[in-house]
């Protein structure tokens, strides 16, 4: 692994490939500012892959399935790095479930989703040389990312 | 007929049936109509659950029903009964499934078909739920397309009106997709059919062509698919004044039309048929309607494993 500008940690997970000035939004979604872990935000970091990148360190905590969705929803080309006792123990590409299950909002003020409780739930469409658009399982109309909210 | 697997099966949007199984629900509706079997679904039982009033639909089902044999079991003013005390769809659908074989659901909302299918062990049919889907609607739209021309293939098609907001008319543009038609459609600018339609015949290299006169169109095409302008759709209503009686079809229309050549409306018309075309060999939106009988028993037949 190479070796970041912020001390390496214990044990935890660090989330790289963050687009830049977008790690802030990924410590406020899932929420660790509520929690006794310490986590590091590194802002700006040259990248060649992406020119400048963010990175977001959380000791002590490896990510959920429903965590891993919502980082990636945040940043679509992240990558999880698992740290065990120092080493990297994983590296895991980040990928936009097909499903995303309970994590999106529904902006169809029609849809079945926003007048009852039901589990909100999306499929991701690939569309031809364009970005994924995601679509209600409910009301089945077809949204980009710009257009979703959190749950 | 090769018998295809529909016991058990949802019936939520039409784009969940491929064209053979299409062709296969219409194949059974025009045998039903052929040879009634009044004895088809006897001890089964529908619930018919309208959250919203809908007559037509909601006495076509029932009919459908009735005529193999079947019972109903009707919540006939919902919005007095459950609606009104709050009950969920997910919960009247549960609720529905303990007494019924097969539900009808209508509804207001968006996806709530969706919602009582996944609530429901029982098989569960769309009768519309909002400006999404109403399959049956876009069943019996083909089934009169195939019953009056002969085939689904090949035709020339013309859909009219509102086609912004249209649920009967984006169903049945995706449906008739499959069956390598020539697709027209006549509407005014603010009312034009949206773009992803247009991308998805693209797509499929369907060839199709936009207008805003109805002679336009009129003279090639083998059916005309009128529907309804609705006064609340403009945000100006001087646009509306503009274009009202614009598509409005009448007897003059018909002037140097195909023989063949047939007038479809989903129903209810207010004023955009006027009545002297009634009478013509042209008008078909009435027995449209009554097709709708047998394509539901068909679906009710085939889904209940009787068919
Ligand atoms: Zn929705």
């Amino acid at each position: 692994m190479k070796a970041f500008k912020v001390y390496a940690i214990k044990n935890g997970t660090v989330i790289d490939h963050v687009p830049a000035r977008k790690g802030i939004q990924i410590i406020e979604r899932l929420k660790l500012l509520d929690h006794e872990n310490i986590v590091t935000l590194g802002i700006g970091f040259s990248s060649k892959r992406m020119g400048s990148k963010d990175v977001v360190k959380i000791e002590d905590k490896e990510l959920t399935s429903n965590e891993v969705n919502q980082v990636a929803m945040i940043a679509p080309e992240a990558t999880l790095n698992i740290i065990r006792n120092y080493k990297l123990k994983k590296k895991i590409k980040i990928r936009i479930p097909k499903v995303l299950k309970s994590i999106l909002r529904c902006p169809n003020p029609s849809c079945v989703t926003n007048h009852e409780s039901v589990e909100s739930r999306f499929l991701r469409v690939n569309g031809k040389d364009r970005p994924y658009t995601f679509k209600c399982v409910y009301c089945q109309h077809v949204f980009i990312r710009s257009e979703l909210s959190f749950v | 007929m090769t018998k295809l697997a529909f016991k058990g099966r949802d019936i939520i949007s039409i784009d969940e049936l491929n064209r053979h199984e299409i062709e296969y629900v219409l194949e059974n509706a025009a045998a039903l109509e052929k040879t009634p079997r009044p004895t088809l679904l006897t001890g089964h039982i529908l619930a018919s659950l309208f959250f919203e009033p809908s007559t037509r639909t909601q006495l076509s089902f029932a009919s459908a029903m009735m005529r193999l044999g079947g019972s109903v079991l009707g919540v006939a003013n919902s919005e007095s009964s459950s609606r009104a005390k709050g009950e969920t769809v997910y919960d009247t659908a549960k609720m529905a499934e303990q007494y019924a074989d097969i539900i009808v659901i209508r509804h207001p909302h968006q996806g709530a078909a969706r919602v009582a299918a996944e609530a429901s062990a029982k098989p569960v049919i769309n009768a519309g739920d909002g400006a999404n889907q109403h399959p049956t609607q876009t069943l019996l739209d083909l089934y009169s397309i195939k019953k009056t021309q002969g085939k689904l293939e090949k035709l020339h098609v013309a859909v009219v009106g509102d086609l912004k907001y249209g649920r009967a008319v984006h169903s049945l543009t995706t449906a008739l997709a499959d069956f390598s038609p020539h697709l027209s459609f006549v509407a005014p600018k603010v009312l034009a059919i949206p773009k992803k339609y247009l991308t998805y015949l693209t797509e499929r290299g369907i060839p199709y062509s936009e207008h805003e006169q109805i002679e336009d169109v009129i003279k090639d095409v083998d059916v005309l698919y009128m529907t309804r302008i609705q006064k609340e759709r403009f945000g100006d209503p001087l646009e509306y004044e503009r274009v009202k009686n614009v598509y409005v079809l009448s007897r003059e229309h018909l002037r140097g039309v195909k023989r063949n050549m047939k007038i479809l409306h989903p129903l209810p018309r207010v004023s955009e048929i006027a009545c002297d075309v009634d009478e013509t060999s042209h008008a078909y939106y009435f027995q449209q309607a009554g097709n709708g009988v047998f394509v539901r028993q068909a679906l009710l037949g085939l889904i209940l494993g009787k068919l």
